[in-house]
């Protein structure tokens, strides 16, 4: 699959001081998360992508098309939410989004379609009239987002699209993005660093510290593996026999005190195998964990890295 | 599809040309500015004095309507000339002064104060477009003011005069045309540069005056004290005034400029050094546009 951004050791220096490292990634996926802490380096970034800061070593290709040469282009194919409060305040909602799908190269009608279109979606269709200085801190959020994505980009960038929302309205945001994946026409850069907004939208993740790339990993894949890793508690004579068994069933097996078991399942074989051999062996099992190395497992584990990698 | 059909769908549809984009932000900003009365009022009070001029080249060009009025001496006390395209144009200038400060400092501070400089910039339009399309709104206007109807009324007299009128004093269409653009240039740039740093509109308006007001007082002055003419580099009224003379005249002028532009007599800077201070002037209007008109801004 042809990389949706590709990192060919970006560096970016801002007064003076070197922001982003040598950064080198090829990311994939529909929907890709950028994580780090605060001043990790996720919104430079986002903005370097965008041809707002110029890069001072290396590049960066999205979609396919180089940021140094073809800035112009890039930012055609791209829908940007940013971070901060980003409006003018006596323009009506509808008038901002359909001015925007202008300056993106929608004819006047269909900006106005379309305006009227993402105003309804991000559920904000009744007060579409009304100037954008009045909207609450939620509704100011769901209209960045219709400006992005009135004119049907083909790459979104959403900055901490749930900053400062309140848990409904928060809830509602990530539906929409959710919404938004899933359609397929798309993808998304989700940038956060809320762990749970991630994993909730993204397939792949980008952790960033201190302007190096401190890991990278597919979600999807870290889910997968998670399903097959089980920690079993059992009871009974037989637990010896039973691990025998398993092992014969091509599942890894690592014995730990008081009948505690730890077991990789290979694939095709099903958890309901699992209960058949303990049955037939009279081992009871107390209890079935399933690994949860989450992403803030990975998280942690990157930051704790001292260079920043892992 | 209806609006009420709440779900995402990409866009397929036909695209416009980049050119096309450069007349959206005046597009939306002349409608915003309509939206004024008293905006609409003063841009239709400013053709009075332009009426008033077609009026007066008529009456020139017409012996009844002379003798109608019992004044046919009026056409030795009032002469289609230098002076008096001077005066319109002059007279033009000093309302789109006005003009700018009223709409310069809502060009660009309202898109700054919320940080919707970003929503511009991360679409397939650039910084110079950006600056480009703003300028346009004034310049748009101002030659409606100015040298639009400048040369309309230099076609009018040489239609009644004759066309060998025309061919003499083309000068004067030229002064205008040019003279005109270098007054639009500096105030559409000095107009957005300080739209761009100054957040506060009325303040943005209030400093457009004492750039011109408090500069040449101050100009006036060091003049005074000094009892040298350089002090004349601050009043970019006086600057443009000499480089119009020139535009107008040549290197033999007759006349001293127009009201506001009007040069005191032995006290002129070589035309060389107008031009510089001019340019120097766009120069750092340019840069502080440069530094403020940003997708994001580095915090140092």
């Amino acid at each position: 699959m042809d990389p949706v951004i590709e990192l060919d050791g970006l560096e970016v220096r801002l007064a003076g001081r070197v922001i982003l490292k040598n950064l080198k990634a090829a990311l994939t996926g529909r929907s890709i998360g950028l994580l780090g802490p605060n001043g990790a380096g996720k919104s430079t970034l986002m903005n370097t992508l965008l041809g707002f800061y110029q890069p001072s070593a290396g590049t960066a290709r999205v979609l396919g098309r180089d940021i140094r040469t073809h800035a112009r282009e890039v930012r055609g194919l791209i829908g940007y939410m940013p971070e901060n409060d980003a409006y003018i305040a006596k323009m009506t909602g509808v008038h901002l989004v359909r001015m925007m799908a202008e300056l993106s190269g929608l004819p006047p009608e269909h900006a106005l379609e379309r305006a009227h279109e993402a105003f309804f979606y991000v559920g904000l269709g009744e007060v579409r009239y009304r100037a954008l200085g009045t909207y609450s801190l939620g509704m100011k959020q769901a209209a960045k987002l219709a400006q992005a994505i009135a004119h049907g980009p083909k790459l979104l960038f959403l900055d901490e699209p749930t900053n400062g929302l309140d848990p409904p309205a928060r809830l509602r945001m990530i539906q929409l993005i959710q919404e938004i994946r899933d359609r397929g026409d798309l993808h998304l850069i989700l940038s956060s660093h809320l762990l749970r907004d991630v994993e909730e939208c993204c397939d792949q993740v980008l952790i960033l510290k201190d302007g190096n790339v401190a890991a990278f990993c597919n979600l999807e894949e870290e889910r997968r593996a998670n399903r097959r890793f089980l920690e079993l508690e059992t009871r009974g004579a037989n637990n010896g026999s039973f691990v025998e068994a398993m092992e014969k069933m091509g599942c890894e097996t690592a014995v730990g005190a008081q009948g505690r078991l730890k077991l990789i399942l290979p694939d095709g074989l099903e958890l309901r195998r699992l209960y058949e051999v303990a049955a037939a062996q009279s081992v009871q099992i107390r209890r079935l964990n399933r690994k949860r190395d989450s992403l803030e497992d990975i998280f942690l584990k990157a930051m704790e890295a001292a260079d920043g990698r892992i | 599809m209806a609006v009420y059909k709440k779900t995402y769908r990409p866009y397929d549809g036909e695209t416009t040309s980049t050119a096309s984009r450069l007349l959206v932000i005046p597009r939306y900003a002349l409608e915003e500015l309509h939206r004024s009365k008293f905006l609409t009022t003063f841009f239709i009070c400013t053709f009075i004095y332009p009426l008033i001029c077609a009026l007066i080249i008529y009456v020139q060009h017409n012996a009844s309507a002379l003798k109608l009025l019992n004044a046919e001496s009026a056409q030795r006390l009032i002469s289609i000339n230098v002076t008096f395209f001077q005066a319109l144009l002059g007279w033009q200038s000093m309302l789109a002064l006005f003009l700018a400060a009223f709409i310069g400092p809502g060009l660009v501070s309202p898109d700054l104060a919320n940080n919707a400089l970003s929503l511009y910039l991360a679409r397939p339009f650039s910084r110079v477009e950006y600056v480009a399309g703003k300028m346009s709104v004034l310049v748009i206007l101002m030659s409606l003011m100015t040298w639009v109807p400048g040369l309309l009324l230099f076609a009018l007299q040489g239609y009644l005069e004759s066309w060998q009128w025309m061919v003499d004093n083309q000068r004067l269409a030229w002064g205008m045309l040019f003279g005109a653009w270098v007054w639009i240039l500096i105030l559409a740039l000095l107009a957005l540069a300080l739209s761009a740093w100054v957040k506060w509109k009325p303040a943005a308006g209030g400093l457009m005056f004492g750039v011109f007001f408090v500069a040449a007082g101050f100009g006036a002055t060091i003049n005074a004290v000094q009892r040298t003419k350089w002090g004349h580099l601050l009043q970019i009224s006086n600057l443009v005034g000499q480089v119009w003379v020139w535009l107008f005249e040549g290197n033999n002028p007759t006349t001293s400029g127009a009201i506001f532009f009007r040069i005191t007599q032995g006290e002129e800077l070589p035309l060389w050094c107008c031009c510089a201070a001019l340019a120097a002037l766009a120069g750092i209007c340019l840069y502080m546009l440069a530094r403020k008109i940003r997708g994001a801004e580095v915090v140092r």
